[in-house]
């Protein structure tokens, strides 16, 4: 109920149409926006206009630049500014249009919670614009029941979607560290009875534990995220290698724009393709040629940067022209990512085939690791003939993606999943009280002062399975703690 | 006798007395005391009740005022303009600051006491009150009127022999004596703490009035003869060498005198074998007590019952007063047989041949829910009507004193139609306590400790003064003269931060010597004061000889600004809680407010909101079962909710605004 903190939210639908907003309110809305964004405007001549702060622009006003989380790149996007009290929820309210699809939105968003943003609560937008006399009393009634629904709705499926072994894990530790405040605790209340004589040192190693516990649940998020969010699957191929066919093929309806003149995919598309229940968020991507346009240069170097971000890389080789540079700049993208090779265009003229593409590959491995070692991690891949065309290889294919799941390529099985935004944003904060914790034990800093951060990692995990902290501290002394008179 | 009957003939008797006075307070326990003092004080014709004038400001426990979180209530209620602080400076026989080891905000004072004298001293200030008169009588009866809305309105009290007292305000402070039973073992009488009179007719007149009564138990252990104690076989428990006094009006040099020594002792395995083979004989196991004991304050079956693989618990022996050879047994409070306690007591090293004079027993006593009370401590549906202390089911002296200045200061105020005050979560312990009370489900004597106040390192009994002093002030307990104090003693801990942050030292010779010396890394470039005092191995009064500028200044003003700047980190992080605190704290919520109004609450919250009618929406989140998403829906309710039918009720019986 902190109606002073920024609020953000991913203001669209997270699904196909590849296009996101991010939306931002609050005090800080702009300050913190602007630590991510760099503007890039031209003047009419079509030079670079110096890098401007969002301060100096007017309310309602809309402005192209980029998103960067610290040094790197995240998305070309538009900025709209709307200061308050001229905004949906009355507050300063910014808005980030991206482009790239699911997962750089979310991305995005993940930017923006860590400069000093709050995920916000279902409905909180709305609340705002009521509580900041935006909507008016008949439309409140309507969202009264709304936001019940909502949030009723956003605890039950979020801890629903929580598998047991996560709650396991989170209760077990919330028990650990409500055990160490009441030692604490029971011990400043009945000094005379319980010291806490040698018992930093303890709790520093009991911490140590837990931070590398919280660590673990936040790694798990990745892979618990790909399950909820879908795998982001990058398709890379020189121009008119089949690419778009087989994303239509998959999606089933002619969406990339499919001809054979080269470079008619000039950005990237994205679909989300299920898979036998797995998800795939497939982007299609300009053909990685040596572009002398320089609009198609930006949807080349675009691709480059999706196949960094990937989860999974498809390759489209056209077998019926020969290997060259371009095919070179593809397969170095491929280093440490898992990779299928579909050698396309079976039914014309083969000019490559798989032993020629693998020694290629090879050649392009030796050269990269400067002869040293060549494990067999830093290029993982399959190579699978097909005809898009004719759907020659489409089932052996899809086999291959679903073996890569569920024979542990990537293992989806008997695993603690973080796949909730809020968990992980929870647990982020877990982690920073545990952080402060250890801080102030380095510190010497007296028992009291920790018992507090340790209460609030408590609390924090509490929000992953929907428990408050309630009386539990004082039941937990009574229960473990013999107290005094 | 039937109750009714008795009720009946009490309320029959007419003894041609009839007084008008201001207020009423029943009781003069802890609680009692505090709120007749502070009614009287602010001008108002007051009487104090009690069953015995003797037993004014009776200890019936333990020898011992404060300790951890109970000291910060007690240096609360000294800021406030109350009595308990200044009391036991004068009565102290052994004081020890506790957990100086630890952060600021949990170091707490507590002090023996000389019970006799405690009691003595504090009937004196009471007899010497302005505008205060003591009567020794039991009240039997409460007096009301019904008012227009459906409410009740309290005209006064009657006493068991007839007499009326007609009175504005009333506040009841009847700790643990309305139908006491005391156990021991299979013995149980029908009185209150020391065998002194219960008072039995008063719980049928509350329950007329609508109050819904609960019982609660406690209990105490058994004094020994001195004489009888082997303190060879004993560790000596001493005092602190440099006594802290707990009032801020007291001079710290007239504390520093002779202390007299406690005890330590263990039970031990013999002592578990003698309790665990007598439990069928304890009534509490039996099954005889029907009230709900303390978890905080469990007794030694209790102890061995539930911590049965402790090999031994500590036992502290404690001096009752200088000129009684009674030692409380602290830490073996028991309900069993007499036979039982002596055989059991004589196990623990020193207490062999032990003699005692009181026997440890268990009492039962009726207190009310305090959900029924607003956090200003009057009841929500009986106008001028207040109560404090164990009635209202919390436990201890000092919980007791901290609710009877406040119930005492808002009957005072109802009386001169002036605005209640409240002191909330993020003020003081007082408000801690008490919004727990009136908010949350309690099973259990409430006792104060340091974990619930979760503001707790702004809320330190050192700054207590700088917290509440000015309440105290504006209504009427604090002088002109020590708020001038206060203020002047602010604006010299804020120079003093100042020029501590704006003071630079260099790198030099001496600055290097001395960091080396105190094992501190040498500087780099020139920082300040502040920076240095910040270093873990450093404090305030260490640099003094790298500060030669240091302006002179009294202990408490440089001890505050030392801790600001030590802990400015924590302090700014508890600061930021309390600003959002207070933002949902300040929304109120209409006392006229019909909770089946408001729409999609769920059932329980409403059934919850309902019961306790909570005075702000910070308050309403606190409830239990009251959701996140049921305080939305209040919030967007309250937003065009018609407030011009709440105005004439406000300023009748006014919640802050």
């Amino acid at each position: 109920m902190s109606s002073s903190d920024t609020i953000a939210a991913i203001a669209t639908a997270l699904s196909d149409s590849g296009i996101g907003i991010v939306r931002v309110s609050g005090k800080k809305a702009i300050e913190i926006v602007n630590r991510i964004y760099r503007s890039k405007e031209k003047d009419r001549d079509g030079n670079d206009l110096p890098i401007k702060s969002l301060f100096d622009y007017k309310s309602h006003t809309i402005h192209y630049g980029f998103i960067y989380d610290g040094d790197e790149l995240l998305d070309e996007v538009m900025v709209a500014i709307m200061k308050a009290p001229n905004s949906f929820t009355m507050e300063d309210t910014v808005e980030i249009d991206c482009h790239g699809g699911v997962l750089v939105t979310n991305r995005i968003l993940e930017a923006v919670i860590r400069h000093g943003a709050r995920i916000a609560e279902p409905g909180e937008f709305t609340k705002r614009a009521f509580l900041n006399g935006r909507i008016d009393l008949s439309k409140a009634e309507a969202i009264i029941d709304l936001i019940h629904a909502k949030s009723e709705f956003a605890l039950k499926s979020s801890v629903k979607q929580l598998k047991g072994s996560v709650s396991d894990a989170v209760r077990k530790l919330r028990e650990e560290i409500l055990f160490e405040i009441a030692h604490i605790e029971s011990a400043l209340d009945d000094p005379e009875h319980i010291s806490l004589e040698g018992y930093p040192q303890q709790l520093s190693v009991k911490v140590d534990d837990m931070q590398k516990r919280v660590d673990r649940l936040l790694a798990t998020s990745k892979n618990g995220k790909l399950l909820k969010e879908g795998i982001n699957t990058v398709i890379l191929g020189k121009p008119n290698a089949g690419k778009s066919s087989l994303l239509n093929l998959l999606v089933g309806e002619e969406r990339a724009i499919v001809t054979n003149i080269a470079g008619t995919t000039r950005d990237a598309l994205e679909e989300t393709i299920s898979l036998n229940g797995i998800i795939l968020n497939v982007i299609d991507t300009a053909g990685i040629r040596d572009a002398q346009d320089v609009v198609e240069q930006i949807g080349v170097d675009r691709a480059k940067k999706y196949a960094m971000d990937a989860d999974l890389i498809i390759y489209v080789v056209d077998s019926s022209v020969s290997l060259d540079e371009s095919d070179e700049e593809i397969i170095k993208l491929m280093k440490e990512k898992k990779t299928i090779v579909l050698l396309n265009k079976t039914d014309l003229n083969t000019v490559v085939d798989e032993d020629e593409l693998r020694s290629k590959i090879s050649q392009i491995y030796e050269h990269l690791s400067d002869g040293t070692d060549i494990s067999g991690d830093e290029f993982d891949f399959t190579v699978i003939r097909t005809s898009v065309k004719e759907n020659v290889g489409m089932q052996q294919f899809e086999e291959t993606i679903r073996n890569m799941f569920f024979q542990g390529e990537i293992s989806f099985n008997d695993e603690v999943y973080i796949t909730n935004m809020r968990h992980k944003e929870a647990l982020l904060d877990t982690k920073n009280s545990l952080e402060m914790v250890k801080k102030s034990l380095l510190d010497d800093m007296p028992e009291d002062f920790y018992s507090i951060d340790l209460m609030s990692a408590y609390a924090s995990l509490g929000t992953i399975i929907g428990e408050e902290v309630g009386e539990d501290l004082v039941n937990e002394i009574f229960s473990k703690f013999c107290m005094g008179k | 006798m039937s109750e009714l009957q008795q009720n009946k003939k009490c309320s029959d008797k007419v003894s041609g007395i009839r007084e008008t006075v201001d207020v009423c307070v029943v009781g003069a326990g802890h609680a009692g005391c505090e709120a007749a003092l502070a009614c009287a004080r602010m001008g108002l014709e007051t009487v104090i009740f009690t069953v015995s004038v003797d037993s004014i400001a009776l200890m019936p426990c333990n020898p011992n005022v404060g300790g951890s979180s109970k000291g910060h209530l007690v240096r609360e209620v000294d800021a406030l303009g109350g009595e308990m602080g200044k009391n036991i400076d004068k009565t102290f026989i052994q004081s020890k600051m506790l957990n100086t080891s630890k952060g600021p905000a949990v170091h707490s004072l507590r002090a023996q006491a000389d019970k006799a004298d405690y009691t003595r001293e504090m009937r004196r200030v009471l007899e010497n009150q302005e505008h205060l008169t003591i009567k020794q009588a039991e009240i039997c009866e409460l007096l009301w009127e019904d008012e227009e809305d459906g409410k009740k309105k309290i005209t006064g009290v009657k006493t068991f022999t007839g007499a009326v007292y007609e009175a504005k305000a009333v506040v009841l402070c009847t700790g643990t004596y309305l139908k006491a039973r005391c156990l021991c073992g299979e013995a149980i009488t029908q009185t209150g703490p020391n065998g002194l009179m219960a008072a039995n007719h008063l719980t049928d007149s509350l329950i007329n009035l609508g109050i819904e009564i609960r019982r609660f138990k406690t209990g105490t252990p058994a004094r020994m003869d001195k004489r009888s104690i082997d303190f060879s076989k004993m560790e000596e428990q001493f005092g602190d060498e440099r006594v802290v006094p707990f009032s801020f009006s007291t001079d710290p040099e007239t504390v520093q005198k002779e202390q007299i020594s406690c005890w330590l002792t263990y039970t031990n395995e013999r002592t578990h074998e003698i309790i665990r083979a007598n439990l069928d004989r304890s009534p509490i196991y039996a099954g005889v007590i029907e009230g709900t004991g303390p978890r905080y304050c469990p007794s030694i079956e209790d102890k061995v019952v539930k911590f049965a693989d402790k090999e031994r618990h500590q036992v502290f022996i404690e001096p009752e007063g200088l000129h009684t050879n009674e030692m409380y047994v602290g830490g073996m409070s028991s309900s069993l047989p007499e036979d039982v306690q002596l055989a059991m007591y004589r196990t623990v090293p020193g207490l062999e041949h032990c003699k005692i004079v009181r026997n440890a027993y268990a009492i039962e006593y009726d207190c009310i829910n305090p959900n029924q009370l607003y956090p200003t401590l009057a009841f929500k549906n009986i106008d001028g009507l207040f109560a404090a202390g164990q009635f209202n089911g919390s436990s201890g002296y000092e919980e007791a004193a901290a609710q009877g200045i406040i119930a005492g200061i808002n009957a005072g105020r109802f009386v001169q139609q002036k605005e209640q005050i409240t002191i909330d979560r993020s003020q003081g312990y007082i408000g801690v306590l008490i919004d727990d009370l009136v908010t949350k489900e309690n099973f259990e004597p409430y006792r104060m400790m340091t974990s619930r106040a979760e503001y707790r390192l702004l809320l330190r009994q050192d700054n207590a003064d700088l917290r509440l002093r000015r309440i105290g002030y504006e209504v009427g307990l604090v002088t002109k003269e020590q708020y001038e104090d206060l203020l002047d003693k602010e604006e010299k801990i804020q120079k003093e931060i100042e020029r501590l942050h704006n003071t630079k030292i260099g790198a030099n010779k001496k600055i290097q010597d001395f960091l080396e010396g105190h094992g501190s890394a040498p500087l780099k470039t020139a920082v300040s004061l502040a920076e240095i005092i910040c270093r873990p191995e450093l404090n305030y009064e260490l640099i003094a000889e790298i500060d030669p500028e240091r302006p002179p200044l009294r202990y408490d003003i440089a001890e505050q600004a030392e801790i600001n700047i030590k802990y400015d980190g924590y302090i700014k992080r508890q600061l930021k809680q309390v600003e959002q605190f207070k933002k949902i704290e300040k929304k109120k919520i209409p006392k006229l407010i019909d909770y089946d109004d408001v729409p999609s609450l769920r059932i329980e919250a409403r059934q919850k909101l309902k019961k306790y009618r909570p005075v702000s929406v910070g308050q309403a989140s606190r409830i239990s079962g009251v959701s996140p998403a049921d305080i939305s829906v209040l919030l967007i309710y309250l937003e065009s909710y018609d407030y011009s039918r709440e105005n004439s009720e406000n300023s009748k019986n006014g919640i802050e605004e």
